[in-house]
């Protein structure tokens, strides 16, 4: 029994060190802007959308369809939603934020 | 059964357990504490959002009618802190056979009532009662305004647990995301209730699944392990496909479990290339859904007693305003005779603010 638990502990220790290892690498990687392939004609604020639309088709309507209309105000409550249940990133959160209140 | 005493134990372990977490997460999180984006005070309303169905179902001649009311509701607590839940709320009226006329069934059940604490960009803890992260169906699909069939798939007992919903802590998030491919991982542990209400096993378990964004592919792996008697593993395998150019979902899962395995595949295809998704043919969604599970020993894992096939037929029609048409014809093969279910359900999405604002 102390066994499994050790091993559950480490096994836990060892997910939970995953995304530590990544983010080290990650902050020495990150670019300070990010790149859009298609920046050469369009504004930063509609890249951002951009962005974000993206980030909505790729992750929220993976498993469902738009809502067809909410208000902003919840707008935080949802994407705080989607950030834990879709796993996204902090960029990720932040661009879909921006999708929702261009 | 677990003594008191033994739960009090476990309970504990879960409990440092995640008070470990916390602290080895600790370091990177005042390094890069989560900031909001700005201007989002006043966007954090709590909401209140849900189905409500009416659901029928025949099968063998026998219809079986189900209104259903599934509440969930979002409290965000501060910038980092979210209190989530969802219940489901149904009545059955189902016939008693031999001409005896209808009888009803009720059932109240907590899917999830959790606190989910934003501890860095890339780790969020999870305490309550939470949904089990086991391939794909029970986390992502189960939400009444989101299935695309009404039944969910034969395997869907494999690695769930018994009642999908596991409580005591789980540490999920995004391990990294960038234009070629994005990470997240989930791990939970979980006390065992016996409460009808908020059921659950002792078990433990996890996932971690790649999206490549470019192809629009998801692969994914699972995890549970049943700690009470009998102990046993499962595991499990999805891969998702929704291709940008056209409106098409492919999913697909594999799971085996200590006395049987599956899969499923299920395709979906939004006609909305036809004049758009608000023209009365865009508003049509074919659905199809294969699915085969093999029983290799006698258990009580929710899986069919025999060998299984099934294939379902659906067609959904979203309506204006979140409401939205199911029907389906679904095939079932087995060895202890086969059947046809005949399926509709007529579901209403509503998703607002708890209260006025200004």
């Amino acid at each position: 029994m102390n066994t499994t638990w050790k091993r559950l502990s480490l096994g836990m220790l060892f997910v939970a060190a995953l995304p530590l290892l990544s983010q080290t690498a990650k902050d020495k990687a990150a670019p300070a802007a990010p790149v859009h392939k298609q920046a050469g004609n369009i504004s930063a604020q509609t890249s951002k959308e951009h962005d974000g639309q993206q980030v909505w088709e790729q992750n929220c309507s993976r498993c469902h369809n738009a809502p067809q209309g909410f208000s902003s105000r919840i707008s935080g409550t949802i994407v705080r939603h989607m950030r834990v249940r879709a796993g996204l990133s902090k960029q990720d959160e932040q661009a879909l934020m921006r999708f929702l209140n261009p | 059964m677990l003594s008191p005493l033994s739960t009090h134990r476990f309970l504990g372990r879960v409990f440092a357990m995640m008070l470990a977490l916390g602290a080895i997460c600790l370091v990177p999180s005042l390094n890069a504490q989560d900031t909001p984006p700005q201007n989002t005070a006043a966007r954090d309303i709590p909401l209140i959002s849900g189905g409500l169905a009416f659901f029928t179902s025949t099968n063998g001649g026998n219809t079986t009618y189900t209104p259903t009311l599934t509440p969930l509701t979002a409290i965000p607590v501060g910038p980092h802190v979210l209190f989530e839940s969802r219940a489901t709320l149904l009545e059955s009226f189902f016939p008693q056979g031999g001409g005896k006329g209808y009888t009803t069934a009720h059932f109240v059940g907590l899917s999830y009532a959790q606190i989910d604490y934003i501890f860095s960009p890339h780790i969020t803890l999870v305490g309550g009662h939470f949904l089990i992260p086991f391939g794909t169906y029970n986390e992502r699909l189960t939400p009444i305004w989101i299935m695309n069939l009404q039944d969910g798939p034969l395997l869907y007992g494999i690695g769930t647990m018994g009642s999908g919903s596991g409580t005591g802590g789980m540490v999920r998030g995004s391990i990294m995301a960038n234009d070629r491919i994005s990470l997240n991982y989930a791990a939970y542990v979980s006390a065992g209730t016996s409460n009808e209400q908020v059921s659950s096993s002792r078990s433990t378990g996890g996932q971690l699944n790649a999206f490549l964004p470019n192809a629009r592919l998801e692969i994914g792996a699972s995890y549970g392990r049943l700690l009470e008697h009998p102990q046993s593993n499962a595991i499990g395998t999805h891969v998702w496909w929704t291709p940008g150019a056209f409106p098409l979902q492919l999913r697909s899962e594999y799971a085996h479990g200590p006395h049987s395995q599956g899969y499923w595949v299920e395709t979906a295809y939004r006609l909305s290339q036809f004049n758009g998704d608000q023209s009365t043919i865009g508003r049509l969604e074919p659905v199809f859904r294969i699915q085969q599970t093999f029983r290799n020993s006698p258990g009580s894992d929710g899986l069919p007693a025999t060998d299984t096939q099934r294939i379902d037929f659906g067609l959904d029609y979203h309506l204006p305003h979140e409401v939205r048409i199911n029907t389906s014809y679904a095939r079932r093969f087995s060895s202890t005779g086969d059947s046809n279910i005949w399926e509709t359900a007529l579901i209403y999405r509503f998703l607002f603010p708890a209260w006025r604002g200004k």
